[in-house]
């Protein structure tokens, strides 16, 4: 360590200036402090943070603790039989509480034709929120552990009502555990996710509610390549309930890109199983979200 | 020259390559070595405050700051940290920072001005993995609660 170097740091200090300074700060040292990039996830299709098809246990948006963040998204899903677009809207407060509402179109163009349906679309409009209970994603041994809900009321019951679902609205408990390990194999970082879902939702409510209460899980599991690319899968168990047709779970590969702290990109491909009486749905899916 | 002497010869020259693989082989690189030593710590050290200290978000942690005691202090824990032949003589981290009123927000700000300047000196991801996993647990006792 040279004098010459020293006296560097000093002057910088001593100046603090912008003048001096600017050339110095990166691209992303400037603006928000927040939490780090990625630690507030994407949005799921429910608008809970996470991942695509499950909930992490992150809150929406960078803020940290005594600050506001956020996020809003457009998601879009494509199984070719079925579509479902999801957009909405989550603000996060002091990384502790998380509230945000979405609304879902869910399209079903071949089960419409096939059926001489009355609608092309079904809508669910979504509230949530979600508290973070105990640890942090990155800091602490233990994993971030928060507790979700996520009212769900569906606004085209009629042919839901038709194929035996009982009710219009429903309301999904959640407890979420994520951890992100900073040293994980193969010197990247990875971050796993485990959710018990309590629900009595059919195909995630798209076909409405009823049955037996469940206790379902879902985990997932990504990799960070660097800091801005992310690679993962999830699993999300579901209940099978409704007579007429049966139920699979879910499962997806994603691949996420997260340039900056406003903005997020989730590509993935999804197995989606047997929706209402039509097999084999794979969809792809893409996600957009901005934040911060 | 029958089949058994000739598997045998083949086995005794794989044996010999094996061996001598085995010889050249040097111990894996400590992350000390990997951070390149007393220079790149010094330089990663330097360059984490120089940012730190220019970064309108946290430049007002630093203006109190005694430079090049802090620069000192940094270099010899990320050295001992890291593996290298050194002795951490400063305080301990929750005294260190007691009273600064460093906030979860600001610590993350040093995190990605620290990632910056280890991308910036072209460490691989691993490597950069391996440092900040050290140094994560420090978090609970930097930042005021």
């Amino acid at each position: 360590m040279s004098r010459a170097r020293h006296a560097l740091a000093g002057f910088l200090l001593a100046v603090g200036g912008p003048a001096a300074a600017a050339g110095l700060a990166s691209h992303e040292a400037v603006g928000f402090a927040g939490r780090l990039l990625a630690t507030g996830g994407a949005s799921s299709i429910e608008g809970s943070a996470g991942g695509g098809l499950v909930p992490w246990a992150v809150i929406a948006g960078y803020g940290a603790a005594g600050q506001w963040g956020g996020a809003a998204f457009a998601t879009h899903v494509d199984s070719g039989d079925y579509t479902l677009a999801s957009h909405g809207v989550a603000l996060g407060w002091n990384n502790r509480l998380e509230v945000g509402v979405a609304r879902q179109h869910f399209g079903l163009p071949r089960l419409a034709d096939a059926l001489g349906l009355p609608v092309r679309s079904f809508r669910q409009d979504i509230v949530h929120a979600k508290l973070r209970l105990a640890g942090d994603l990155v800091y602490t041994p233990l994993p971030q552990l928060s507790l979700g809900v996520q009212h769900k009321r569906h606004r085209d019951f009629l042919v839901p009502a038709l194929v035996g679902a009982r009710d219009d609205d429903g309301t999904d408990l959640y407890l979420a555990a994520s951890k992100l390990f900073l040293d994980g194999p193969g010197g990247r970082q990875l971050l796993l996710n485990g959710v018990l879902r309590h629900s009595r939702a059919h195909q995630t409510g798209l076909l409405g509610f009823g049955g037996e209460s469940q206790l379902l899980g879902e985990v997932s599991a990504a990799v960070l390549l660097d800091p801005r690319w992310a690679v993962g899968i999830e699993y999300r168990q579901k209940p099978d309930a409704l007579d007429f047709a049966r139920e699979d779970d879910w499962r997806s590969a994603f691949v996420a890109w997260f340039p900056d702290k406003r903005v997020a990109v989730v590509a993935a491909w999804a197995d989606l199983g047997s929706i209402a009486t039509l097999p084999g749905q794979e969809a792809w899916y893409v996600s957009i979200q901005f934040s911060r | 020259m029958s089949r058994s002497s000739s598997a045998a010869r083949v086995a005794a020259a794989l044996l010999a390559v094996l061996l001598a693989a085995c010889a050249s082989t040097a111990p894996a690189p400590t992350l000390y070595q990997r951070l390149g030593g007393q220079a790149g710590i010094d330089a990663l050290a330097l360059d984490l405050l120089e940012r730190s200290a220019a970064d309108p978000r946290i430049r007002g942690d630093f203006a109190e700051a005694d430079i090049v005691n802090l620069h000192e202090r940094l270099v010899e824990q990320l050295c001992a940290l890291s593996g290298g032949p050194c002795t951490y003589r400063g305080r301990d981290m929750r005294a260190a920072h007691l009273g600064l009123g460093i906030t979860e927000a600001d610590f993350n700000a040093l995190v990605e001005n620290l990632l910056d300047a280890m991308r910036a000196r072209g460490l691989p991801v691993a490597t950069q993995n391996e440092l900040l996993a050290l140094l994560a647990p420090m978090q609970r006792e930097i930042v005021q609660p």
